[in-house]
């Protein structure tokens, strides 16, 4: 089965889609079979969502409106539980990055 | 010999220095091209290895950036240009610099703090890879020695052992890199910046990572010196750590509620939310600095803060540009401008200017516990036409299907009228005692001339006696009223002021646990 899927979502981290929220994000992208890509503009570039050598190359900070497309079985899961994984702030605690 | 650099995680240290760029050992390269890229892979799983093994023991900060290390070696895009080089001929340890050069390239060209400080991480992941690759032997600093160099790797920093002292000096660095946030949680002490390089490094040093600063081959007097600036730091933090993280309460027993004044909305990086009530008062004139700020400018400011705050409330005041903080574009130039169109009544002059500021104060709310005052507030025809404009601006939200919320609306007590006659404001939702304010006007003595300052003591009886008066008028009609002027902060005000009845003040972030040792030695 092939299916297509894409969405956009708003970054509110506070450092954006950097080093920790980028291994998460790179994480859950490899347990679906489709192909996961995101962008930071609705025409690209589009970077693939499971190397995050390329997540970290697409450099999207807070406030950054982030495009998620995937393709392939399970696209629409794939575009679903990365969308919601930004929008928990890939469940870090509001105040851990810097306590001291 | 003393180097100035700045500081990136405060505190002292004293011992010999390490070499952090000593030249690594030489590569033995292979007979074939096979050969060079089974020892790749062989030192980039060993490289994983290790790090796997290095997470285990760290804790969650330190986990969280040996995670991101081990992704980074496992992501073929990474690896895949030093394969290709290696398939034409490079060696591994050649093809492997090359290709991870051309990625730190990258970052060091970005114009944001946090990603040009992963450059740092990936010299990290590139130097761990050809340690192996060369089969150096890293030797560990000793303990409690100074580490310095260009720079240092997150892994250098995780490997040392930090129980006998110790700290970092660098000539590049930033105090945004992961190992400055990780000294800043462990209380390493560290100088970036440094403005010399270090040119003879036998001997011991000091290190002042409070002011920023390391003198090589010190003399008798610089180390009489920065010994008792050491132990005076220590007393400091010994005091801070005693009071910072409890709530604050008199030796009585009696609960005071200790908040912070806050400007920039990133001054919220180095508070921790527990060690204080909120936020008494987020001055929004920062944002006024070279121009006007937008709607969206405005709303990402409050929301940061009270994202960070949670539950705790936020006391945003509205403008107060005018008096001494002129703003272009905005304020006007005035013969006596301590007396004249500034706080409310220049908002209330210049409504397009106001209207934005309450906008995005209306669309904030929402992510937090917001509360909003009006400055320099002398009659109560002020604050309702402020908070008529609160209602109409809500109302236009709401028709646009905006997210919004209307916040309790308060106002600052600074202007005698107010603290003589509070009766005529029974109906707003909270006091905010601005005793810098309340203080010049009652004594008549202006605030930035030095020739009165002797006059401008909020301990005044005078001065004493209104700010007791609104208190007990708050008490009685259920109004909440705090202080959040300088004095709130002061140790030797603090008696008086809790004697006047407030139980409420809001202090500078660093008088934060000064402000709380003193409200322990009161008596009330």
């Amino acid at each position: 089965m092939s299916a297509a899927a894409e969405a956009t979502v708003l970054i509110t981290h506070d450092v954006g889609l950097h080093a920790r929220p980028s291994v998460k994000f790179t994480k859950l992208a490899k347990t679906f079979a489709a192909d996961v890509e995101i962008a930071l503009a609705a025409n690209g570039p589009w970077f693939d969502a499971k190397s995050i050598v390329k997540v970290m190359a697409a450099k999207a900070p807070k406030g950054t409106v982030l495009h998620i497309r995937a393709s392939g079985s399970g696209a629409d899961d794939a575009v679903r539980a990365l969308i919601e994984l930004v929008q928990r702030d890939f469940d870090e605690d509001a105040g851990h990055v810097r306590s001291a | 010999m003393r180097i100035e650099g700045v500081p990136a995680s405060a505190g002292y240290a004293e011992g010999p220095l390490f070499d952090l760029d000593r030249p690594p050992a030489a590569y033995a390269g292979k007979a074939t091209a096979t050969e060079e890229k089974t020892s790749l892979q062989a030192a980039i799983g060993t490289a994983v290895i290790r790090l796997a093994a290095m997470a285990e023991a760290a804790d969650s900060d330190a986990a969280g950036i040996l995670e991101f290390h081990i992704a980074m070696l496992e992501d073929d895009a990474l690896s895949g240009p030093a394969f290709a080089s290696i398939a034409s001929g490079q060696t591994a340890d050649v093809a492997w610099r090359e290709a991870l050069d051309g990625e730190i390239a990258g970052y060091e060209a970005s114009d944001q703090d946090y990603f040009r400080a992963r450059a740092t991480d990936l010299r990290d992941i590139r130097d761990q890879v050809l340690r192996i690759l060369t089969e150096d032997v890293d030797s560990a600093a000793p303990s409690g020695a100074i580490l310095c160099g260009e720079d240092i790797a997150p892994t250098r920093f995780l490997e040392t052992d930090w129980s006998h002292g110790g700290g970092i000096a660098l000539k590049a660095g930033s105090t945004a890199s992961h190992v400055a946030m990780l000294a800043r949680s462990r209380g390493v002490p560290m100088v970036v910046g440094l403005r010399e390089p270090l040119a003879d490094l036998a001997g011991m040093a000091l290190l002042d990572a409070e002011h920023g600063s390391i003198v090589l081959a010190p003399s008798p007097a610089e180390i009489g010196t920065f010994r008792q600036s050491s132990a005076s730091f220590a007393a400091r933090q010994g005091v801070a750590r005693r009071f910072l993280a409890r709530p604050a309460v008199t030796k009585a027993g009696t609960a005071v509620r200790v908040r912070v004044n806050i400007a920039d909305p990133s001054d919220v990086d180095g508070i921790d939310i527990a060690t204080c009530d909120g936020v008494g008062l987020m001055r929004t004139e920062f944002l006024f600095g070279k121009n006007l700020p937008d709607e969206e400018t405005q709303y990402r400011a409050y929301r940061k803060v009270l994202e960070w705050a949670g539950e705790k409330p936020v006391t945003i005041r509205t403008v107060d540009a005018g008096g001494d903080k002129p703003v272009p574009g905005f304020t006007v130039e005035e013969g006596n401008p301590f007396l004249g169109l500034r706080g409310i009544r220049l908002s209330l002059a210049r409504l397009d200017i106001f209207r934005v500021q309450i906008r995005a104060l209306l669309r904030a709310a929402p992510h937090g516990n917001l509360r909003v005052m009006f400055p320099m507030i002398a009659t109560a025809d002020e604050y309702g036409r402020a908070a008529a404009l609160f209602a109409e601006e809500q109302a236009a939200l709401a028709a646009r299907g905006v997210i919004h919320k209307m916040p309790p609306l308060g106002i600052m007590v600074e202007v005698p009228s107010v603290a003589i006659a509070p009766e005529a404001f029974a109906g707003v939702a909270f006091f905010s005692i601005g005793s810098n304010d309340l203080t010049q006007y009652v004594m008549a003595a202006a605030r930035d001339n030095a020739a009165v300052a002797h006059l401008n003591s909020v301990r005044h009886p005078a001065v004493l006696r209104l700010i007791g008066s609104v208190t007990a008028f708050g008490r009685e009609n259920g109004i909440p009223v705090g202080l959040c002027g300088d004095a709130g902060g002061d140790p030797a005000a603090i008696p008086s002021l809790l004697g006047a009845g407030l139980r409420d003040l809001s202090v500078a972030p660093a008088q934060l646990a000064m402000a709380k040792a003193a409200i322990a030695d009161v008596s009330v």
